[in-house]
């Protein structure tokens, strides 16, 4: 077996690595740098019901280390990427997650039922973390009582597993991960942006349209790390984990805080080549650390000497 | 679309805060359309993070050598600007479509219009067209006699009109007062307020505008720089600026 295969709930991995959802579009425009059966998987654009034209621009703000986005789940709708979009993409021997979104437990609930009978979509990635959106979204992610529902709805009409993308938004993220794996999810993704703000000197206003945005990149990964150590310890659910990944010891160390596969977000945006060259580098990087698989690591920053033994092999 | 690891030729600052880079790599060639632009990185670690779209202002592909100007204001242009010759730079292009140089015909007449650091991708163009044997006329419009930048260059493929807002330099004004309106088409680059007043400008073959934009990823998938559709009832339709402009047909996008 491959020291970078790893099985997840519905998820078949050649390795670990995946582009983040909304950081790589539905695939096509990074087609013409790499083949896509490289990656472990692809987390495609978040999914509404309708058609969303998203918000005005300017939509995207650079910050130290970072980035801020008010995309706003632009998307074609249901209705196209089922006939156009996963279509295109099962050219590709490649397991893909729907980022499924909404704006009431009924739209997550028409999106995800459909969406999941496509027959390369193997896992939804339920996105109750949105930052950009006015109803729905962010909603859902910081009220427990709301995630719960939104969860168990979607794990009922679901053909596939159901990861849910957690949004660092919150006080207790420790709960609002126990929530929602008692509704039943299957997995964790985390974390989604920051919610952040930038103010243009010049005109004295926000530079986004939309006033706030999402933190992605480098600059938040400290608090990402930090969040899965803490959730990882606390569920029995698989963490996809994320957050300013930018090189393979960026990977190890959500290993270690507990994660069990690892996405990657900005840097595609950086570096159109970012998820190959990861993928790429670990075997080395595994070898350097004197690891035979890379599931070995999941946790090691938190689990005890008896743990490791009795995890490992 | 490549990612390439160029190298600095040179670098000088040819107007206050205005940079003239020529980078070289064995790959730079014919390919490089005008009005096509290059995703640039600049500097090496993660700040600033993200690349900067720099139009391409000239191509010499016997030497495989392109030549960007770029005003170094934000962070990133500050980093670029401090690189020596000899430093890698990083850079993905060609990106985007450019001007629709292969429609004109020779002797037809075309009037380039560009404002600020909307001018370097017209000099390129202007040597293109010229090539053809279309006639070429200029306008360029600048905030200031200390920012005016290749009036000479642009000389040697036509006439040059120079407009400075604050009237140190050339006639004082806006391009849109020194418009000649006999132009079989006209192309344009430059801010929005600008590209808006030429909108609606009566070139017999076709007005070609090239717009600027806030961008992430500079190859259509991350949807930072959409605009709208004219004409477009729904709301739904979009096009990118980057891989579906920069430059539109006048009237195809919402300025």
């Amino acid at each position: 077996m491959s020291r970078l295969r790893v099985e997840l709930p519905g998820l078949d991995l050649k390795n670990p690595i995946m582009p983040a959802s909304g950081c790589f579009g539905f695939g096509k425009e990074y087609s013409q740098f790499y083949n896509l059966d490289q990656l472990g998987a692809i987390m495609v654009k978040a999914t509404t019901h309708e058609p969303r034209f998203g918000n005005p621009t300017p939509r995207v703000a650079e910050t130290t280390s970072g980035m801020l986005n008010a995309i706003g789940l632009q998307n074609p709708g249901l209705d196209r990427v089922m006939a156009e979009e996963l279509p295109w993409l099962s050219r590709f021997d490649v397991p893909i997650i729907a980022n499924v979104a909404g704006s009431t437990i009924e739209d997550y609930v028409t999106v995800a039922k459909e969406i999941s009978t496509a027959e390369n979509v193997h896992a939804l990635e339920l996105n109750i973390s949105c930052p950009n959106v006015k109803e729905g979204g962010l909603a859902f992610g910081t009220v427990p009582e709301t995630a719960y529902e939104v969860t168990k709805a979607v794990k009922d009409v679901s053909s596939v597993p159901v990861y849910v993308k957690l949004s660092p938004n919150v006080t207790d993220i420790v709960q609002m991960a126990k929530v929602v794996e008692h509704a039943g999810a299957d997995g964790l993704t985390m974390i989604n942006t920051l919610l952040g703000m930038r103010i243009d000197l010049k005109t004295g206003k926000p530079i986004l349209a939309n006033g706030a945005g999402g933190l992605s990149g480098p600059a938040i990964k400290p608090v990402a790390i930090r969040m899965i150590h803490q959730v990882s310890q606390q569920v029995n659910i698989p963490i996809i984990g994320m957050g300013g990944v930018q090189s393979a010891e960026d990977v190890i160390e959500y290993f270690l805080a507990g994660a069990s596969a690892v996405a990657v977000g900005t840097a595609n945006f950086v570096d159109p080549f970012a998820c190959p060259t990861i993928i790429d580098a670990l075997p080395a990087l595994l070898d350097k650390l004197d690891v035979q698989h890379i599931s070995e690591l999941t946790g090691r920053s938190w689990k005890t000497e008896w743990n490791l033994q009795s995890s490992s092999h | 679309m490549k990612q390439l690891k160029t190298e600095l030729v040179s670098q000088k600052e040819i107007a206050a805060s205005i940079y003239e880079a020529v980078v070289f790599h064995k790959e730079i060639n014919e390919s490089f359309q005008p009005g096509q632009f290059v995703h640039v990185k600049t500097g090496f670690g993660s700040d600033p993070l993200l690349r900067r779209p720099i139009s391409i202002c000239h191509v010499d592909p016997n030497k495989h050598e392109l030549t960007m100007i770029y005003r170094a204001e934000g962070k990133g242009t500050k980093v670029l600007a401090e690189m020596v010759p000899g430093v890698e730079v990083d850079l993905l292009g060609p990106l985007g479509n450019g001007f629709p140089v292969e429609r004109t015909k020779e002797g037809e007449t075309a009037l380039l219009v560009g404002g600020g650091i909307g001018v370097p991708p017209l000099y390129y163009l202007s040597q293109e067209l010229t090539k053809r044997g279309v006639n070429v006329k200029h306008v360029h419009g600048f905030q200031t006699s200390s920012v005016v930048f290749y009036e000479e260059k642009f000389k040697a493929y036509g006439p040059v009109t120079i407009t400075t807002a604050d009237g140190t330099y050339g006639e004082k004004g806006f391009v849109t007062n020194q418009l000649d309106m006999n132009a079989d088409y006209l192309f344009a680059c430059g801010p929005s307020p600008m590209l808006k007043a030429l909108e609606n400008y009566r070139a017999k073959k076709g007005v070609y505008l090239s717009l600027e934009q806030r961008m992430g990823c500079g190859i259509g998938a991350c949807l930072a720089c959409v605009c709208h559709v004219q004409g477009d009832e729904t709301g739904f339709a979009y096009r990118k600026v980057c891989s579906d402009g920069p430059v539109f047909q006048a009237g195809e996008v919402v300025l």
